[in-house]
């Protein structure tokens, strides 16, 4: 195997989710495509372990999961706090704090 | 050509030689890598919040996958249990709570799907470029999978503070949390 097909899958992964955290407005699919391209990162991450032959990057990838699991749980509780707020959770009625 | 660590033990059943085993791998990559591409895909274009949170499952177990198949059992494993098992819950928990507000998610831009359709096109191509340039003929080369016990040997000598910090953080989202979705 080589390492670079993971390097790109993921690198599309990334793509994909930059596009989604663009292009939708619901407030829980922009969280899930923050998801999709922390994902990315730790493929990204693991390929290199495996490839440098190091246990870092499987460390990191931990790490990485643990805080992914955090900001899941404080960002969909802001999610849950606007749609209490203001009924929605499109984030582009969100313009309270637009100049 | 390097040793094959996940179908080691099948090839000496099989008598795979090493390049079928490789092929075997290659083979898996591929399946996973266009199931995940796929989803991945269907999760930002679909108008249903549920299936994309659906799709998301799906991705997220190619990852493991692919873990696995990296030789990293632990962190395969923790993807499953974390990601699929708590994650996405907690996703369709909010979909459920915010159920209503939203119906399906139709009403897209045009111009702003078609902008960020071009950041993620000039995304990939520039990381594509800068790989394929940079790694364009590297090999995994590890010879057999990680050990769980070494990685925790890790966490627990040389990353001990990193490991404290992320448990201190995890305390800190979990009040933060509470703090933030209360009701009153």
């Amino acid at each position: 195997m080589f390492l670079n097909q993971f390097l790109l899958l993921s690198a599309a992964l990334f793509a994909i989710g930059v596009y989604g955290v663009l292009a939708r407005r619901n407030g829980v699919l922009v969280l899930m495509s923050i998801e999709l391209i922390l994902n990315a990162v730790n493929i990204n991450l693991v390929a290199f372990a495996a490839f440098g032959n190091s246990l870092a990057g499987e460390v990191f990838t931990l790490f990485v999961i643990a805080i992914a699991a955090a900001e899941v749980g404080v960002g969909l509780a802001m999610v849950l706090l606007l749609y209490r707020n203001a009924r929605n959770i499109d984030l582009s009625r969100i313009d309270l704090m637009r100049g | 050509m390097s040793r094959p660590f996940l179908l080691a033990a099948l090839a000496e059943f099989d008598r795979l030689d090493g390049g079928e085993v490789l092929v075997a791998q290659n083979i898996a990559f591929a399946v996973v890598a266009v199931t995940m591409l796929v989803s991945a895909v269907r999760m930002v274009t679909t108008r249903n919040v549920v299936h994309a949170a659906l799709y998301l499952v799906i991705v997220l177990a190619g990852a493991a996958g692919l873990f696995i198949l990296l030789g990293a059992e632990f962190v395969g494993v923790t993807q499953v249990l974390v990601y699929i098992g708590a994650i996405v819950v907690l996703f369709l928990f909010g979909i459920m709570l915010t159920k209503g507000s939203f119906g399906d998610d139709d009403g897209v831009e045009g111009e702003q799907r078609l902008m960020a359709g071009l950041v993620g096109a000039l995304v990939l191509c520039v990381t594509g470029g800068a790989l394929i340039d940079t790694f364009g003929g590297a090999e995994l080369s590890r010879a057999e999978p990680s050990l769980t016990a070494d990685v925790s040997d890790m966490i627990f000598s040389q990353y001990i503070v990193p490991f404290e910090a992320v448990s201190v953080l995890l305390l800190a989202a979990l009040i933060g949390a509470v703090v933030v979705a209360r009701k009153d």
